[in-house]
């Protein structure tokens, strides 16, 4: 058992990993507590949300969940380096189709320079010019 | 209401908010989360967002000043009429389909070459700039087309965003038959 970090769309949280070979199990607790994710009777489970988990998917061994099994099972983009403990996982691939089919800006929440947050469904009510830039 | 966001460490972007003093929210996105959720791919880009939260323009290239427009296929005077006429809610919808139809998929290496950029970001902030940088260079592999991973991370990389090695991307990218910036039509 090694530490290792699941970074959740930026958000970093520090679990308890196995690695072998290539591949790394994280444990139900930690799965829960990075990600969110309980594995349940229905299968794989957040808030109301249940994924359905067949034995061919490789997802769990001795009440580990395989990493990258998980990923596929979220379907989300997964960047992992056993070797450096750590891993990033993106949001999930669906969210950009629902964003078309619906056409709602995705909301997010960044800071400011005096790391005051502030969101876009702040500003709901209002027109917004998003404006993206950088010193590059 | 205007709000901005740098793709860009608070200290390369600081400069040139405290040159503007603006009045609005100017934000830092260091993490590159505006790329992961619309797709962006270069600066800049613009989203008209409207009071229910609905794309009203999705992701397109306009600039302020003139200098910057003459890179792009529109000029700034057309963009910044539109952009009035939107404000004062004088211009037509132009319809949910002609909306999708101006936004680009997203492939699956687009999303694993941000997961890529986001692992070298955590480690870059932790101090390993050496495996950070592998992980830069793996994102811009699988994405070599994504200007806000492969330019985005030269100040990183040590490397001068108008340098040579921006100079090679540019040149290979217009090399192929693209626009270096390709605006959405101005109607």
């Amino acid at each position: 058992m090694t530490s290792f970090t699941v970074i959740d769309v930026g958000h970093p949280t520090e679990v308890e990993a196995t690695l072998t070979e290539d591949r790394v199990w994280i444990n139900a607790a930690g799965v829960e507590k990075a990600l969110g994710w309980v594995l349940r009777s229905e299968g794989l489970c957040r808030g109301t949300v249940c994924i359905p988990v067949t034995r061919q998917a490789g997802l769990v061994n001795n009440g580990n969940m395989s990493l990258s099994a998980l990923a596929e099972l979220l379907r989300r983009p997964l960047a992992s380096s056993p070797e450096e403990g750590a891993a990033y996982l993106g949001p999930p691939f669906d969210l950009f189709d629902q964003m078309i089919a619906g056409l709602e800006a995705p909301d997010f929440e960044l800071p400011d320079l005096d790391d005051r947050l502030h969101s876009l469904s702040e500003h709901r009510g209002s027109k917004v010019l998003l404006a993206v830039w950088a010193s590059w | 209401m205007v709000i901005t966001a740098a793709v860009d460490r608070a200290e390369d972007a600081r400069q040139w908010i405290e040159k503007a003093k603006p009045t609005h929210p100017s934000l830092i996105d260091e993490g590159h989360h505006l790329g992961e959720l619309y797709n962006m791919v270069n600066v800049p880009t613009v989203v008209w967002i409207d009071e229910a939260g609905h794309i009203a323009r999705p992701n397109d290239v306009a600039f302020t000043t003139g200098k910057g427009g003459k890179y792009a296929n529109v000029s700034t005077e057309q963009q910044m009429t539109l952009l009035r006429s939107w404000v004062r809610g004088d211009l037509l919808d132009p319809g949910d389909d002609l909306i999708r139809q101006r936004i680009a998929p997203m492939s699956a290496d687009a999303g694993l070459a941000r997961a890529q950029f986001g692992l070298g970001w955590w480690l870059f902030q932790a101090g390993r700039h050496e495996v950070a940088e592998h992980h830069f260079r793996i994102a811009g592999d699988l994405a070599p087309d994504d200007f806000m991973i492969r330019r985005g991370t030269m100040p990183l990389r040590g490397s001068d965003p108008f340098g040579p090695e921006f100079v090679e991307m540019v040149t290979d990218w217009l090399g192929r038959g693209n626009s270096y910036y390709l605006a959405l039509p101005v109607e």
